[in-house]
C-alpha cells in the first residue's frame, strides 16, 4: 500500500519537474564535495574541543592562543610557533600537536577528557591544506533568502534539494485521516470530530485542504495551542517559585498571548509589548498586561534573603530570558566570565540586564496585587462607582465656616481643660493575646501587630498619688502607621471599646458613674462601655469619625479616696473581634470635683493645637488648609457625608476586588544601579557601573549614537530589526519543532557555536527571511509549512529510511510523537465531551491527589479542586504551581517554568501509565466517554466499539482490535452484573454526574472499554 | 541530553527485552503477556535474559574506577542542623557566651536574618562527649549514633554558597543554584542506571518534625533536570496512594485493571506491527512496569511485615510517617536494588529555641539513624552503602533573638559512613567559635565528586550535553577528599 502511493508522489514530483520546476542542476550551487566548510565542518570541532582555552574567554586564554579569529591563529602564540599556516598543514603547529603521540603536548590535552576522532583530526588538515578559511558564525550571518523558482513551495524546493544530494526519496502523502488529525493537534490541540474527518474526506474539491486549514487557523482554540510553546519560553506560572511559593496575579498575561495568536498581532509588535508595552506612547490596557513578561521571573519571600542577592539573582533570570525567548543564546554563562564559546562579554551581560533595572517591583517578599485588568463591563462599572466618590468627596470637602466657628471653639476649651488632666504612666502593660504593648515618653502606649483572633483586653497599670480621683479619660489617638490612620487597628480605623473598668490595688472594682465621648458612633454610645451596660458585640465606636483624635471621659461614683501612692489597674475589653482594638491611646486621670464630661472635641493633636491657638488672621493658607480638613474629619455634623465617602469608597473598592489583576511593569524614574559582579559575586561591589546596551558583537556600529540612553523599548526594537540575525531564525526554529517534531537546528535555545549548525542552513534562511519579509505573521508562516509536501507525508517510514536518518532531520518522511501534556488532557475531554470551551480567565484546578502540596508552607495550603464547568478547562489553564506543578502535567513532561524552557522532554515512563489508568480525571473522562457511546450510539456491541473508535481514533478499528475490546466487555459486564455495588462505586469517580437511567454495571464495563481506548499508544500520539 | 546516546541506550535494552520476552517483530510474547498479571514471571525471565545479577544499565558502563558502593542512602536534615549542638563541640564557644562576636570572623561573610543585628556569641547549648575507640566527640543527645562512632566520618568543615533554604537545598543536590538542574540521584541512576526490577531507580522519602519549623521542600529538589525524565526521583508518600496515582479505581480489582492494561498492551502491540515506532514498545513496557509497581510499591511500603524486634530497633509504628519509619523503608528500598534513596526529615531551622528544637529532633533521628546503620551492617549490606547525614547549611556561632541561631554557611558537619568511606574519622575543623571552616574545606562539589568516587565515577566525565556545555553535577569545580576514603 505504501510503495502506491509513495509511487504516485514520485510520479507527481516528475510532473511538477516536467512542467517547468527548473531541473536540479540549474538551480543547485555546484557544491564541491570535497571542501571543508568553516561553519558546518571545523567550527563545531574547535568550538567543542578548543576554545574553551583558545576561544573568546581571554581570562582563560592557554597560551596566548585564540582560533576563534582567524588573525589571531594565524599569528605566532606566546611560544613562538604559528597554529595555522594556511595551505600548510605540515608547518601548522595545530597540525603537530593533534596527531603527536607525546603526552604533554597533545591537544586537546589528556585531562580535559577530550578526544578527536580520526575524521576530525583529517579534516582540520585538509581545511588548512585548502587555505584555511573563516567563515563568520552562520547564525551571527544575516540570513540571506535564496532563490527559489515561482512555481514551487519554497519549503519543498528547498527540502528536495537537500534530499536530492543526499540520494534520498521523499514518501507519499498522507491519508486523509492522518492528515486531518495532524491538523487539527498541530493547530488546535484537540482531535478532530468524526464528522470534521468525513467531510474532508468526501470534499472532492481542489482545495479541500485549504479549507480545511482555514477553518482551523479561524478557531479561537488556535491562540490557544500556540501559547504553550510560548507560555513554557517566557516561564509563565501562577506562583512565585522559590521557597513559600505564593501565587501571583498573571493570567491576564496569558489572556494576551492566547489573545494576540488568534489575531495575528505580528510577531515585532508582540516582542514590543511584551518588553516594553508600558513604554508605548498611551499604552492600552492589553499593551500593559503584556509587559507583565517582565514580572514572570522567580521571586522570594524567604526571612533572611538578602536584597542584594536576590537583585543580582532577578538581573540574570532576565536577561536569561532575553537569551532564551529572542535570542537563542545561552547567555546565562557570562554572569560569571565572558562567555567560552560565542563572543557574548560579562559586559554584554549586565548591560542586557541594566535594560530591566527600571522595572518598580519589591525584591524580596510578597508581589503587589498588580494592575486592575477590568473587562468592558467591568470598567464602566468601575467609572460609574468613581463618580459617585468623586461626588461624595467633592460634597465633604465644601468649606463649612458656620460649623468651623463653634467647633474652634470648643477646641479652646479642650484645650483649656487639659491643665485639670493628669496623664497616667504606665508600669506594667498586659495584653491578653500577648502582643507587645509599648509606652512612649509621653506615656503614649501603641500596639505592634493584630491580634491572632482579632479581639484583646489590655490591662495597663498605673502608679499615681492623685488623691480623690474624680474622672478618667481614654485618648484613642490617631497615627498614619494604622490602617485608616487609626486610632483602632480594624481596616477603617476603628475600635469598639467593649468596657472600661478600674480597678484598685485591691483588685476591686472602682464604680464609675457615666461615661461621655467626643464622638460617638450609632448604637455605639459611651455608655455601652460602663461595667453591666455591654454585651461583646456593643461598646463605645467611633465609626465614621475614625483617622482622628477621639477621648472617651468617666465619672467615677465617689472620688477615690487614697493615701500616698496608689496602684490602680485600667482594663480595656475589647471583645468585637475584627481587630477593632485600640492601636494607639493614652490614659489620664482628674481630680476636678464632679469629674469632666467630654467636650464636643477631643484635644487635636500638637500641630492643630497650635494653629487653633492663632488668632485666624495670623494663620497661614496651608494652615488654613491643613485646620479644615482636620475639623471635617472630626465635624459630628459631617458624620453622615463622611459615612457617605467611606461607603463610596468601599462600594468602589469591594467591586474591585472582584476584577482580575495583573503585575505589569511599571517604570522607575530612577533606575537600580548595575554593576558588573566580578565572577558572579553580589557580595563584590567593586565591578563598573554599566548602563543598557544592545551586545557588542551584534550591534552595527554608529546605528545607535553611544551617548543615547537606552530603555528596554530600544531593546525590543533593536531584537526584531533586521539588523539583528537571531530572533527570526529562534522563532521559526521553535515554530518548525512544532509541525516536525525538531528544530531546524536541533538545540532551540543555542544558536551559537556550541549548537547545531542547520542541515539545512539554506531552509532556515529562506524562512528566516520570509518572516520578517511577510511582516513578522505568524499565520503566514503556519500556513506555509502545512501547505508543504514535506509536512504532508506520511510519518511511517521504511527501516533504511530510519536506519539513515534516525531523527528525521532531512525530511524525508513525517514524524510521529505523544501529545504534550495539556493536549494528552485536552484530547481526553474532548473525547468524553466534557471539554469546556470558554477561553481565559483564572487558571483552573484538575483534581489532584491529596497530600501533594504537604511540603509546601508558609503557609500551609490545601488544593481545592474547581467546581463545576471550571474543572474541565483545557490543561493550559492548570494552575502552575512551580514547586509542584500539578502531578499529571508533570508526568508528562510539563516543565516547572522556574526557568525559561524553550522545548519539552518527551519522555516515556510509567507514571504516564498511572496517570491515564487511575488519576480520577481519566477515569471521570472514561466514565462521560462511555455514557456518550451508550447514548449516543444505538447499535450493537460492535457498532458501539466502532462508533468508540471513529470518535478517538477518526478510524474504525480493526477485526482483530474489535476483538479484543469485545472480549475484554464481555468479561466485565459479565463480572458487574455480579457485582453491581463495585460497579456503582467506580461510577463514583469524578463530580460530573451519569444519567439516572444507565445500567451501571453497563457503563462500568464500558467505561473500562474507554479506559482501554484512553490509555492506547495511538489515542495520545500525533502521527 | 545526547540524544544519540539515549537512544542507543533505549535500543540496547529493547533488544536485551526482545530476546528475553521472546518478543517477535509482529507482536507480544506470551510471556509478556503472562508477566502482567503475575510480575515474578517477568522477574525471572529478567534475571535468566540479562544472565547476571547487578548488571549495570547506565551511561557509564562500566565504572571509570572500581566502585566502592553500590548505593547511595542520604538523610537530609532539612532546615539547615545546628553543628554547635550536634557533631562540632566549641568550648570556646562557651566561654564566650554573651559577648560579642569578634568582627574578625564574621567580616565580609554573608548573614542571612541576621543582617544588621548585634552579633552575640551564643555557647552550645548541650553537652558534649566522646565516644568510640576513635573519641569522637558528639553531643550527648545524639548517644545512639554515638555508640556506631567507630564506623563514622565526621566531616567537621563543610561549607556551602547559599545561605537560605531553598537555593541551599538546589546546590547541594544539584551543585547549582539555578533552577533545572538535574538533582544527584539522578545523575546517579542516569549514569549507573539501576538494580530494582519494579521499583524507580531513585526514591525519595520525607518526613515531618514535630517542633513545626517546616521548611517548604519544592519537588525540584528531586527533578531530573534536563536529564530524560525517567531519571527523576519518586517520592514515596506516607499518606494516600505512596506512588501518585498508584491506586487502581475504586470498584476495578486487580485482575480488571490486569485486563485493561492488558488489551492496552495487546492493541499497541498490534498498532506497533503496522507503524513499527521503538516509542510503541517503550509505551507497551512502562505499562508493564506500572502494572507490576501497582503491587510491588505496596509490598514495599507494609512494613508491618517486619518482625518485631526490627521494629523496635528503629523505634517505629507501621504507617506512622516518621523518619524512623522512613529510614526502615530505606533499608527495604536498598535491599530491593534502588540506587538512590534520599530522606528528607525537616524542622531543623532553629531561628529561636535551639535548645528545646535540638533535643526534639535528637528524639526523632537518633535511633533511626543508628537502627540503619546496624540494620545494613548485619545484613552485610553497609559496605557496599553509602550513608550520608547533612543539612543544606548549618547555624550561627551567634545568638538569633536570645534563644536561636540563624543560617549559617561558612563552616557546618555533615558525616558519611559505609561503602568505601574511613571509619572512625573526624575530618577538617572549624575555628574556635564554630564559624569558618579553617582546616580541610570541603565544599559541595568535593562532595560530590567524592560520593561519586565511591560509586565508580570520575565526577569529570559524568557529563551531559545542556546549554553548550559538557554540564556536570560538579560545575567546573569539585576535588576529592582523598582524606575520607578507606
Amino acid at each position: 500500500m505504501h510503495m502506491a502511493r509513495f509511487k504516485l508522489f514520485q510520479a507527481s514530483f516528475l510532473i511538477a519537474l516536467a512542467l517547468g520546476a527548473p531541473s536540479r542542476a540549474q538551480t543547485r550551487p555546484a557544491t564541491s564535495a570535497a571542501k571543508a566548510s568553516f561553519n558546518r565542518d571545523i567550527r563545531p570541532v574547535l568550538s567543542d574541543n578548543c576554545f574553551a582555552c583558545h576561544g573568546p574567554d581571554t581570562k582563560k586564554l592557554k597560551g596566548g592562543l585564540r582560533l576563534d579569529l582567524r588573525d589571531q591563529a594565524l599569528k605566532p602564540a606566546k611560544s613562538g610557533q604559528i597554529a595555522i599556516v594556511p595551505g600548510k598543514p605540515s608547518e601548522s603547529e595545530l597540525v603537530r600537536r593533534i596527531v603527536t603521540q607525546d603526552e604533554d603536548d597533545l591537544m586537546p590535552p589528556p585531562e580535559s577528557h577530550k578526544v578527536l576522532t580520526q575524521a576530525q583530526k583529517e579534516l582540520l588538515r585538509r581545511w588548512i591544506a585548502e587555505g584555511a578559511e573563516y567563515q563568520g558564525h552562520w547564525a551571527y550571518l544575516p540570513p540571506v533568502q535564496p532563490p527559489v523558482p515561482g512555481t514551487w513551495n519554497a519549503i519543498d524546493f528547498l527540502v528536495q534539494r537537500r534530499l536530492t544530494d543526499l540520494g534520498l526519496q521523499p514518501s507519499p502523502e498522507a491519508d486523509r485521516r492522518t492528515l486531518a488529525r495532524r491538523l487539527f493537534f498541530d493547530l488546535l490541540g484537540l482531535p478532530p470530530k468524526p464528522e470534521d474527518v468525513a467531510s474532508f474526506e468526501r470534499d472532492p474539491s481542489p482545495d479541500a485542504y485549504s479549507k480545511l486549514v482555514e477553518s482551523i487557523l479561524a478557531s479561537p482554540h488556535y491562540g490557544e495551542r500556540m501559547a504553550i510553546g510560548w507560555l513554557d519560553v517566557v516561564r509563565f506560572a501562577d506562583t512565585i517559585g522559590y521557597h513559600s511559593d505564593n501565587p501571583r496575579n498573571v493570567w491576564p498575561y496569558r489572556d494576551y498571548v492566547i489573545k494576540s495568536f488568534n489575531e495575528d498581532t505580528p510577531f515585532d509588535r508582540f516582542t514590543r509589548e511584551q518588553l516594553a508595552g508600558d513604554l508605548l506612547p498611551n499604552s492600552s490596557l492589553q499593551q500593559k498586561v503584556a509587559s507583565g513578561f517582565n514580572r514572570l521571573l522567580l521571586t522570594t519571600e524567604e526571612g533572611g534573603a538578602q536584597p542584594k542577592d536576590y537583585e543580582a539573582r532577578m538581573l540574570t533570570d532576565r536577561v536569561r530570558a532575553v537569551g532564551a525567548v529572542w535570542l537563542g543564546q545561552t547567555i546565562g554563562c557570562s554572569q560569571c566570565h565572558d562567555h567560552k564559546f560565542d563572543p557574548f562579554t560579562m559586559r554584554d551581560f549586565y548591560s542586557m540586564g541594566a535594560f530591566f533595572s527600571d522595572i518598580k517591583e519589591p525584591i524580596i517578599g510578597r508581589r503587589e496585587d498588580g494592575m486592575l485588568v477590568p473587562d468592558n463591563r467591568q470598567a464602566a462599572e468601575l467609572d460609574r462607582l468613581e463618580e459617585i466618590a468623586t461626588r461624595a468627596q467633592h460634597e465633604f470637602e465644601s468649606p463649612r465656616p458656620d460649623l468651623a466657628a463653634s467647633w474652634e471653639s470648643a477646641v479652646r476649651e479642650t484645650i483649656e481643660a487639659e491643665k485639670h488632666w493628669t496623664v497616667l504612666a504606665p508600669e506594667k502593660l498586659v495584653s491578653a493575646a500577648g502582643l507587645k504593648l509599648t509606652a512612649d515618653n509621653d506615656q503614649t502606649i501603641t500596639t505592634e501587630r493584630d491580634p491572632r483572633n482579632g479581639k484583646d483586653t489590655y490591662r495597663i497599670t498605673v502608679k499615681t498619688n492623685l488623691k480623690g480621683i474624680t474622672g478618667f479619660r481614654l485618648e484613642a489617638l490617631r497615627t498614619d502607621k494604622l490602617p485608616g490612620n487609626g486610632p483602632g487597628r480594624a481596616q477603617d480605623g476603628n475600635f469598639i471599646l467593649s468596657e472600661f473598668s478600674v480597678d484598685d490595688a485591691q483588685t476591686n472594682k472602682i464604680a464609675l458613674a457615666e461615661a461621655t465621648a467626643t464622638f460617638e458612633a450609632e448604637g455605639f454610645p459611651a455608655s455601652a462601655a460602663l461595667l453591666g451596660k455591654n454585651d461583646a458585640n456593643h461598646g463605645w465606636s467611633i465609626r465614621s469619625s475614625t483617622g482622628v483624635n477621639q477621648a472617651i471621659h468617666f465619672v467615677t461614683k465617689e472620688p477615690v479616696a487614697a493615701e500616698g501612692d496608689t496602684t490602680l489597674s485600667l482594663v480595656l475589653k475589647q471583645s468585637a473581634g475584627a481587630n477593632q482594638v485600640l492601636g494607639r491611646f493614652r490614659l489620664s486621670a482628674t481630680t476636678v470635683a464632679g469629674g469632666i464630661r467630654a467636650g464636643k472635641t477631643a484635644l487635636p493633636p500638637a500641630e492643630i493645637v497650635e494653629i487653633v491657638k492663632l488668632a485666624a488672621e495670623n494663620r497661614t493658607e496651608d494652615q488654613k488648609l491643613k485646620l479644615a480638613a482636620y475639623h471635617r474629619s472630626v465635624a459630628p455634623e459631617l458624620a453622615g457625608l463622611r459615612e457617605r465617602v467611606a461607603e463610596a469608597r468601599k462600594a468602589k473598592s469591594d467591586f474591585e476586588a472582584t476584577v482580575p489583576r495583573c503585575l505589569v511593569s511599571i517604570s522607575m524614574d530612577k533606575p537600580r544601579t548595575v554593576r558588573i559582579l566580578p565572577r558572579g559575586n553580589w557580595m563584590n561591589e567593586t565591578g563598573e557601573i554599566v548602563q543598557p546596551a544592545l551586545p557588542g558583537f551584534l550591534r552595527t556600529p554608529g546605528k545607535v549614537p553611544e551617548d543615547q540612553s537606552l530603555n528596554r523599548f530600544d531593546l525590543a526594537d533593536w531584537l526584531v530589526s533586521r539588523e539583528n540575525p537571531l530572533t527570526a531564525r529562534v522563532f521559526v526554529n521553535r515554530l518548525w519543532k512544532q509541525f516536525f517534531g525538531i528544530g531546524l537546528s536541533k538545540v532551540l535555545d543555542d544558536l551559537g557555536a556550541q549548537g547545531e549548525p542547520p542541515p539545512n542552513p539554506a531552509l532556515f534562511d529562506w524562512l528566516a527571511c520570509e518572516f520578517m519579509d511577510s511582516g513578522w505573521q505568524v499565520k503566514h508562516m503556519v500556513r506555509l509549512i502545512v501547505h508543504s509536501q514535506a509536512y504532508k507525508q506520511v510519518s511511517t517510514s521504511p527501516q533504511n529510511l530510519q536506519a539513515r536518518d534516525p531523527y528525521n532531520r532531512e525530511l524525508a518522511r513525517q514524524s510521529r510523537w505523544r501529545l504534550d501534556a495539556e493536549l494528552v488532557r485536552d484530547n481526553a475531554l474532548a473525547i468524553a465531551g466534557l471539554l469546556v470551551p470558554r477561553i481565559g480567565g483564572p487558571s483552573a484546578k484538575p483534581y489532584q491527589p491529596d497530600g501533594y502540596w504537604e511540603n509546601l508552607n508558609f503557609p500551609v495550603r490545601t488544593y481545592d479542586a474547581s467546581q463545576g464547568s471550571d474543572q474541565y478547562r483545557r490543561g493550559l489553564y492548570t494552575w502552575w504551581q512551580r514547586s509542584f506543578v500539578h502531578p499529571s502535567m508533570l508526568a508528562f513532561d510539563a516543565p516547572t517554568r522556574e526557568e525559561c524552557a524553550a522545548e519539552r522532554n518527551r519522555s516515556n515512563i510509567p507514571q504516564q501509565a498511572l496517570v491515564l489508568l487511575n488519576d480520577p480525571s481519566y477515569v471521570e473522562a472514561a466514565r462521560a466517554f462511555a455514557v456518550r457511546i451508550l447514548k449516543e450510539c444505538h447499535g450493537d456491541e460492535a457498532a458501539r466499539i466502532t462508533w468508540a473508535w471513529s470518535l478517538a481514533l477518526s478510524r474504525a478499528p480493526r477485526p482483530d482490535e474489535l476483538e479484543t475490546t469485545r472480549a475484554l466487555l464481555d468479561k466485565h459486564l459479565a463480572q458487574y452484573r455480579g457485582e453491581t455495588k463495585a460497579a456503582e462505586e467506580f461510577l463514583k469517580v469524578g463530580s460530573h454526574p451519569s444519567p439516572p437511567n444507565v445500567d451501571p454495571a453497563e457503563l462500568a464495563a464500558w467505561t473500562n472499554v474507554a479506559r482501554v481506548i484512553l490509555n492506547l499508544h495511538e489515542t495520545i500520539t500525533r502521527s | 541530553m545526547n540524544l544519540h546516546a539515549d537512544l542507543r541506550q533505549f535500543l540496547l535494552q529493547r533488544q536485551t527485552r526482545r530476546a528475553f520476552l521472546g518478543r517477535s517483530s509482529q507482536g507480544l510474547g506470551t510471556l509478556a503477556l503472562a508477566s502482567l498479571i503475575n510480575p515474578t514471571i517477568l522477574k525471572l525471565a529478567a534475571a535468566a535474559g540479562a544472565g547476571k545479577k547487578d548488571s549495570l544499565t547506565g551511561a557509564v558502563n562500566p565504572c571509570h574506577l572500581p566502585p566502592k558502593a553500590r548505593r547511595v542512602i542520604w538523610l537530609t536534615m532539612a532546615g539547615g542542623p545546628s553543628h554547635l549542638e550536634t557533631f562540632d563541640h566549641k568550648p570556646k564557644l562557651a566561654e564566650m557566651h554573651g559577648q560579642p562576636m569578634p568582627e574578625s570572623f564574621t567580616k565580609g561573610k554573608q548573614i542571612a536574618q541576621l543582617q544588621g543585628a548585634k552579633l552575640v556569641c551564643f555557647g552550645p547549648q548541650h553537652k558534649f562527649k566522646t565516644y568510640g575507640q576513635c573519641g569522637a566527640e558528639i553531643c550527648e543527645l545524639f548517644s545512639h549514633i554515638g555508640s556506631l562512632a567507630d564506623e563514622l566520618c565526621i566531616i567537621r568543615s563543610m561549607t556551602t554558597e547559599a545561605i537560605n533554604h531553598d537555593p541551599a537545598h538546589m546546590f547541594m543536590n544539584t551543585g547549582s543554584q539555578i533552577a533545572g538542574r538535574p538533582s544527584m540521584g539522578s545523575w546517579v541512576v542516569y549514569g549507573l542506571g539501576s538494580d530494582a526490577q519494579d521499583l524507580p531507580g531513585f526514591v525519595v522519602l520525607t518526613s515531618l518534625g514535630k517542633g513545626g519549623q517546616n521548611q517548604p521542600i519544592a519537588a525540584r529538589q528531586w527533578a531530573a533536570g534536563f536529564l530524560p525524565s525517567r531519571f527523576q526521583g519518586v517520592h514515596l508518600r506516607s499518606k494516600g496512594d505512596p506512588v501518585l496515582y498508584l491506586s487502581t479505581p475504586p470498584g476495578v480489582t486487580r485482575e480488571q485493571q490486569g485486563d485493561v492494561v492488558q488489551a492496552v498492551n495487546v492493541l499497541n502491540a498490534k498498532h506497533d506491527a503496522i507503524v513499527d515506532d521503538p516509542e510503541v514498545s517503550a509505551r507497551i513496557a512502562q505499562y508493564e512496569m506500572a502494572f507490576q509497581m501497582q503491587a510491588s510499591v505496596p509490598e514495599l511500603m507494609n512494613i508491618s511485615q517486619e518482625p518485631q524486634h526490627i521494629l523496635d530497633l528503629y523505634g517505629c509504628k507501621p504507617g506512622d510517617g516518621s523518619f524512623a519509619s522512613n529510614c526502615l523503608l530505606a533499608r527495604r528500598l536498598a535491599e530491593r536494588g534502588v540506587r538512590f534513596i534520599q530522606l528528607y526529615h525537616k524542622d531543623w531551622d532553629h531561628h529561636g529555641g535551639v535548645k528545646e528544637g535540638i533535643a526534639l529532633k535528637a528524639q526523632e533521628v537518633d535511633r533511626p539513624c543508628m537502627a540503619l546503620m546496624t540494620d545494613l551492617k548485619q545484613r552485610g549490606m553497609l559496605h557496599d552503602t553509602l550513608v550520608v547525614w547533612a543539612g543544606e547549611f548549618g547555624r550561627t556561632p551567634m545568638s538569633q533573638g536570645g534563644d536561636g541561631r540563624d543560617h549559617h554557611n561558612a563552616g557546618f558537619s555533615v558525616w558519611l559512613c559505609g561503602g568505601g568511606i574511613k571509619p572512625g574519622l573526624s575530618f577538617g575543623a572549624t575555628d574556635e567559635l564554630g564559624y569558618n571552616a579553617v582546616e580541610n574545606i570541603i565544599a559541595v562539589h568535593d562532595l560530590h565528586a567524592t560520593m561519586l568516587r565511591l560509586l565508580g565515577i570520575e565526577h569529570t566525565k559524568l557529563t551531559v550535553k545542556f546549554q553548550g556545555l559538557d554540564a556536570r553535577l560538579t560545575g567546573v569545580a569539585g576535588t576529592l577528599i582523598d582524606g575520607i576514603l578507606a
